[in-house]
């Protein structure tokens, strides 16, 4: 076994240049590089946490948003539509008075236009009594020679007419 | 005879050759640190290790492959300090992920079949030096840390919590004593399991390269299956790269728990 055989020959050796590239590698590369190697880890882990932090605030902060957009909007959705049960009930009652008037209108109207009827009627009948009693007294005077006198004549197509 | 000569010693890839002529190196207080192909092999894990860190360290915010593979080796480290140590435990990320890449890049370089080009792997981790100065390091982390946090109440780490008072004694020694052995079964397993593996490869090879000269029999029916063992082995030993490199990072960081919160 040469590990023993050439032990006395080159122990100092092996411990020596052992030493010498082991220390190389702790100093150079252990000490110098590696924490360069995981500072860049560091650093990128850190910079993805920030990231995904910055993520989550602006996520969070479109929340907000998107609910402060929705509390509005409800807000404008109730404000319309009460204002369009207002305008409904203005409109309503506008009409209701314009109806109201209308049947005022009418009714006058139609009062008046009955009275002028009642009018032409009386008069109407007037005159018909004033005919008709002309032609009773010319049909008496034809048929008897009597003379009648325009009272009588006007008194007996009074019942005459009422009769009838 | 033929046989002979092709005789392939499964030692040999442990054998430690001076190169460049670096035999005769006394520089360190007369102790001899001949530049080998171990210290070779260690240089290239060295290069390969920065350039595979260094290709993940563009730091990009939306990571390429390279950058990724990186991310997840040091994730992996954190991700096990995390889990056995706590938040105290990323002050050894640096340690552990070195140790971790180190071991691992070592056992998957021996395991490279550069053999093809006429070169020679070595896997330095199959060396209880190695290893020793490895586990040497991560035990005086834990001596250190343990010491520095908590002085001498750290010895109470040797009596676990609800010990009846007649046992302390004997149960503060046993575990004083697995505290003790830690080092060396820590050195002991990364090594053990390097040379076992290629040893029984360079085995099963020399079964191979013999069955096929001893005639057409004992191709079919020593050396093809130890091909395909071969094959099958090959693919286990770089998973069992990779388990004793988490193995010993593992272990480092459950010693490192031990020190920075005793029980």
């Amino acid at each position: 076994m040469p590990q023993i055989a050439q032990l006395a020959e080159f122990w100092s050796s092996q411990v020596f240049w052992t030493l010498i590239f082991f220390g190389l590698t702790f100093f150079v590369i252990g000490r110098g590089m590696v924490p360069k190697v995981m500072g860049t880890v560091e650093l990128r882990d850190n910079q993805i946490k920030d990231d995904l932090a910055a993520a989550q605030a602006a996520r969070d902060a479109a929340d907000q948003q998107e609910e402060a957009w929705r509390e509005r909007e409800n807000e404008n959705r109730v404000a319309a539509q009460s204002l369009i049960a207002d305008a409904k009930a203005k409109a309503a009652a506008a009409n209701e008075k314009k109806l109201a008037s209308a049947q005022k209108r009418l009714d006058t109207k139609l009062a008046e236009a009955e009275t002028e009827i009642e009018a032409a009627r009386v008069s109407a009948m007037a005159e018909i009594e004033g005919v008709a009693a002309e032609a009773t007294q010319d049909i008496v005077a034809r048929l008897s020679g009597e003379k009648v006198d325009k009272r009588t004549a006007r008194a007996a197509v009074k019942k005459a007419l009422t009769n009838a | 005879m033929a046989a002979d000569q092709a005789k392939v010693d499964p030692m040999k890839q442990f054998q430690l050759e001076p190169l460049f002529g670096s035999e005769n190196w006394k520089e360190l207080a007369g102790f001899d640190i001949a530049f080998t192909n171990s210290a070779m092999w260690m240089a290239i894990t060295v290069v390969l290790l920065w350039g595979f860190v260094f290709g993940g360290m563009k730091r990009e915010l939306v990571p390429g492959r390279w950058q990724m593979a990186v991310e997840s080796f040091t994730g992996f480290i954190d991700d096990m300090l995390e889990a056995n140590v706590g938040k105290e435990g990323r002050k050894y990320v640096s340690y552990i992920f070195s140790l971790f890449m180190f071991i691992l890049f070592a056992n998957l370089l021996g395991l490279m079949p550069i053999g093809v080009l006429g070169l020679h792997p070595f896997t330095f981790t199959s060396h209880f030096t190695v290893t020793g100065v490895l586990a040497v390091l991560s035990f005086s982390i834990v001596l250190i840390v343990g010491f520095w946090k908590h002085g001498f109440k750290f010895f109470t780490l040797f009596v676990p919590h609800g010990t009846p008072v007649p046992m302390i004694l004997p149960i503060a020694l046993i575990e004083f004593f697995s505290f003790l052995i830690r080092p060396f079964s820590l050195a002991l397993r990364l090594f053990v399991a390097m040379m076992a593996g290629h040893v029984l490869l360079k085995v099963l090879s020399s079964f191979v390269i013999d069955g096929l000269n001893a005639g057409a029999m004992t191709s079919i029916i020593v050396a093809i299956p130890s091909f395909a063992l071969m094959i099958a082995i090959s693919a286990l030993e770089i998973l069992v790269a990779g388990i004793q490199a988490y193995v010993f990072a593992l272990l480092t960081s459950l010693y490192i728990n031990d020190a920075e919160h005793l029980h």
